[in-house]
């Protein structure tokens, strides 16, 4: 086994409300959704009709563009509502639970005994194909494809992030099983990515048939495009595909029962939550009755996710995304602050030692809220990102090539490499507030356009 | 607070689109984030912020400029009081210099911030800070008797030929300071240069003590001199360089204020220390070469005495680590110091007709960034299409 790869660059960002590792019930939601919009560039086709029955499992919507990918509902019960957004776009498919559970079954065997052709076919028609992500541009995987390898980064290092070793605690088995599953799907290898801090006794350590590579460093150590560009750089025309644990375990479980299987754990976190603890619960779920009674008053902003990659959702009627193991709770910063450019900053969170709370608190967690501080500016500052992106490329002159959508240029400074949630820290600490990841989807975005036509 | 956002609030409507006072709505809001930093929020999937922005990044070089300031104000009432041969106390001098600088700033930043507010409003953007900085430096890099008119005349042609042309703000190929700088020095040379602007009041002549020469240091060497003398006849000594009781640009002339400036700068991590330090050790490496030939007074000026001397720290300092008109890569950086350092020694020693050889080279070099970067990245590039061909094989 490799030693454990130490990442220099990088920046912990410290918030209050981490969730205790603990379990806490909440009543069961009664609607459920699938949100098309958790997955990028995707069209939706819904299959059933209003108020038809389903079942866990049952086919609610496609992909228009590759109609063998399907996504599934969490729940049996009836076909609620499509909720639309913009340019009537689907943004939501709701699903009224009825509380029977009654499972479609699917193909259920040890992975070693079915074909290649069998074991997808499986994750296509029980919905958990979608569960695949592929880079570049963390799309869907592609169907019928075999990357280069598959990784899996089974630690999280941004704010508040759920603890992965108490999350998947009595998981190994399924665990186990999925990586079974995902070995047969690649030539190349499945990379089990654990945190170097804590040696030898985490939970996934005994994971067999992968290659487990142990990680240390301040975040994004923990995000998979960090690991993939120290172990295999994704190159021109390269495909890799990454998971998340939880959805290993989903994986593991269908081909182990015949049955998907949509629970999920989330942490509710956050510095706006009373008593931030984890929850078991299904994916999709709407979020009111878990965070019933648990927030503070005042303006709340929830994030489905992280706030480096969460996207804010409804405390009444939004759903936890498809994929995200947390929902964060901060304070809406839309206040006006007298001077607050120029004093000394003891409370406030920065990178930067102009500010007094850097150098004399570096440790301190903070409540850090959504204000911007401060207004849109023109590129200025240089060597900033560097700092903070552990990666051998050049985030600003990336970002200058996309902005004159210069293909060539965005693929010789290794766009490839790059997802949102990669440079996310590089938005936080930007002087000149420049909306950094929306730059780079829309970069993702044209070049994905010029290669698939 | 909340009754003078009250106040705010109150006013602010006309100042929106289709109100009447639409035109000022630039000038309205560079005021109002003066006041207040803005209750915008983040909308997409990054949710928070750091409360570093550009207001306080450059606030910061302005603050590190203050003791660089403060010792030219105080050092124009000194060697002005010095030619007119007449004792002065301390404060005295440092209110002469007070009232000879504060007219120059003002009227730095009124045409500067004038026409940057003008632009903004044009172009549908809020006023970038980057003018902060830049109204500062212009004053600093004048010489004490410089007219006002031509302050207010370098000050339109940095703003709008060196920065507005390109884009305004972060677009700008050359340091807005340095070509107002370059403007006068090559528009009015008679003006800039000389034995006489350096010290207020001497272009006048009222007073001054026969035979007083006010000339710098750098202008003594191009005449190959071996010893320099203050305008009394005194010997100049290292430590009067260092510490700045020497003619020159009112903000130049201190090492010492430059160096705690750059201290300070450096810390909190607002200019790049691999600039400060390549410019000192490309200087350093000019003046030695220079020493070891010694072929005439000028080139046997011991090469650390070179980084005491003209506008060299005060270039490096405050001039090279303009992020905009730098090298924007960190490998690029270390070059562009360097021969920033090398070029400004070079050409001061070697070519007489520019003693001021620092601006010379930060000009120059200037150009040349994009071009240093673009082999720095060239490189990051072939190395990936490198890996991508090991892996293909």
């Amino acid at each position: 086994m490799a030693d454990v790869i130490k990442i220099k660059k990088g920046l912990d960002i410290k918030m209050n409300g981490q969730a205790e590792r603990m379990y806490v019930k909440a009543p069961r939601a009664k609607t459920f959704a699938v949100k098309p919009a958790d997955f990028h560039e995707l069209t939706p086709k819904i299959i059933p009709k209003l108020c038809d029955q389903v079942k866990v499992g049952t086919p609610i919507f496609y992909d228009k563009y590759h109609p063998e990918i399907k996504f599934t509902s969490p729940v049996s019960g009836l076909l609620l509502s499509i909720n639309r957004g913009e340019r009537r776009r689907i943004i939501e498919v709701v699903v009224e639970d009825d509380g029977k559970d009654t499972y479609e079954t699917f193909l259920k065997g040890d992975p070693a005994d079915l074909t290649w052709e069998q074991i997808e076919e499986n994750l296509l028609e029980s919905g958990l194909w979608p569960v695949i992500r592929q880079r570049p541009y963390s799309v869907i995987a592609r169907p019928g494809t075999k990357p280069k390898s598959i990784f899996i980064s089974a630690f999280d290092t941004s704010p508040l992030a759920p603890d992965y070793d108490f999350l998947l605690k009595d998981m190994e088995e399924d665990f186990q099983w999925g990586v079974n599953v995902l070995k047969r799907l690649t030539e190349g290898n499945v990379h089990l990515n654990l945190d170097g801090r804590y040696p030898s006794v985490r939970t996934l350590a005994s994971i067999e048939g992968v290659e487990i590579n142990r990680f240390k460093g301040p975040h994004p150590t923990g995000n998979v495009g960090t690991q993939i560009h120290k172990l295999d750089p994704i190159n021109k025309g390269d495909v890799v595909w990454t998971v998340q644990p939880q959805d290993v375990v989903a994986i593991g479980r269908l081909f182990k029962t015949g049955q998907y299987d949509p629970s999920m754990v989330v942490a509710l976190t956050g510095s706006r939550v009373k008593d931030p603890v984890y929850f078991k619960t299904i994916r999709g779920a709407s979020v009111a009755p878990m965070l019933e009674n648990r927030l503070m008053d005042g303006e709340n902003r929830i994030i489905s996710g992280n706030v480096l990659n969460g996207k804010q959702i409804d405390p009444e009627k939004g759903y936890i995304g498809f994929s995200d193991s947390q929902l964060t709770v901060i304070p809406e910063g839309n206040y006006y602050e007298m001077f607050g450019w120029i004093l000394p900053g003891f409370k406030k969170f920065s990178s930067s030692r102009s500010f007094a709370s850097r150098l004399l608190t570096p440790n301190k967690h903070f409540d850090m809220d959504t204000n911007l501080h401060g207004g849109e500016r023109a590129f200025v500052m240089t060597g900033e990102f560097e700092k903070v992106v552990p990666m051998d490329i050049y985030p600003m002159q990336l970002l200058k090539a996309i902005l004159v959508n210069d293909i060539d240029k965005m693929e010789q400074l290794g766009i490839y490499e790059v997802d949102e949630e990669d440079l996310a820290l590089c938005e936080v600490i930007c002087t000149s507030k420049i909306p950094i990841t929306k730059i780079l989807r829309d970069g993702l975005r044209s070049l994905r356009k010029e290669m698939e036509d | 607070m909340s009754a003078l956002r009250r106040f705010v609030d109150k006013i602010k409507p006309p100042f929106e689109k289709g109100g009447k006072l639409h035109m000022f709505l630039s000038a309205f809001e560079a005021v109002e984030t003066f006041l207040f930093v803005p209750n915008k929020v983040t909308t997409g999937r990054v949710h928070i912020r750091d409360a570093n922005d550009m207001k306080r990044s450059l606030i910061i070089v302005l603050i590190a400029m203050v003791p660089a300031l403060l010792f030219g104000i105080w050092n124009t009432g000194f060697h002005h009081f010095q030619a007119l041969g007449i004792e002065a106390g301390f404060w005295q001098m440092v209110w002469f210099g007070f009232l000879k600088i504060l007219p120059i700033i003002v009227v730095s930043y009124a045409v500067g911030l004038g026409i940057e507010i003008a632009f903004a409003q044009m172009r549908g953007h809020e006023v970038n800070e980057g003018f902060f900085v830049t109204g500062m430096l212009i004053p600093l890099i004048m010489p004490a008797d410089v007219p006002l008119w031509m302050v207010a005349v370098a000050t339109v042609f940095a703003v709008v030929i060196g920065k507005e042309v390109f884009g305004g703000t972060g677009m700008n190929i050359l340091n807005p300071a340095l070509i107002a700088r370059a403007f006068l020095f090559f528009a009015y040379p008679s003006q800039m240069s000389g034995d006489k602007v350096w010290i207020a009041g001497m272009t006048d002549g009222t007073g001054v003590i026969d035979g007083y020469s006010g000339s710098t240091i750098l202008g003594q060497a191009a005449g190959n001199t071996s010893t320099f003398l203050n305008g009394l006849g005194e010997t100049i000594s290292s430590w009067d360089m260092f510490l700045g009781t020497i003619p020159g640009s009112i903000g130049e002339t201190s090492t010492l204020a430059i160096l705690i400036g750059s201290l300070f700068l450096i810390f909190t991590g607002i200019a790049s220390w691999k600039i400060i330090f390549s410019v000192f050790a490309g200087g350093a490496a000019m003046g030695l070469l220079l020493n070891v030939f010694a072929a005439n007074e000028f080139m046997a000026v011991p090469f650390w005495q070179h980084l005491l001397l003209g506008g060299f720290a005060f270039g490096a300092v405050f001039m090279a680590t303009d992020p905009v008109s730098a090298t924007q890569t960190e490998k690029g950086k270390w070059i562009y110091g360097f021969l920033i350092g090398f070029l400004a020694i070079l050409i001061r020693v070697l070519n007489p007709a520019y003693p001021e050889g620092v601006m010379m080279a930060i000009l120059l070099m200037n150009v040349f960034a994009p071009l240093i970067d673009h082999y720095v990245i060239e490189g990051n590039i072939r190395k990936r299409l490198k890996r991508a061909k090991v892996t293909a094989n």
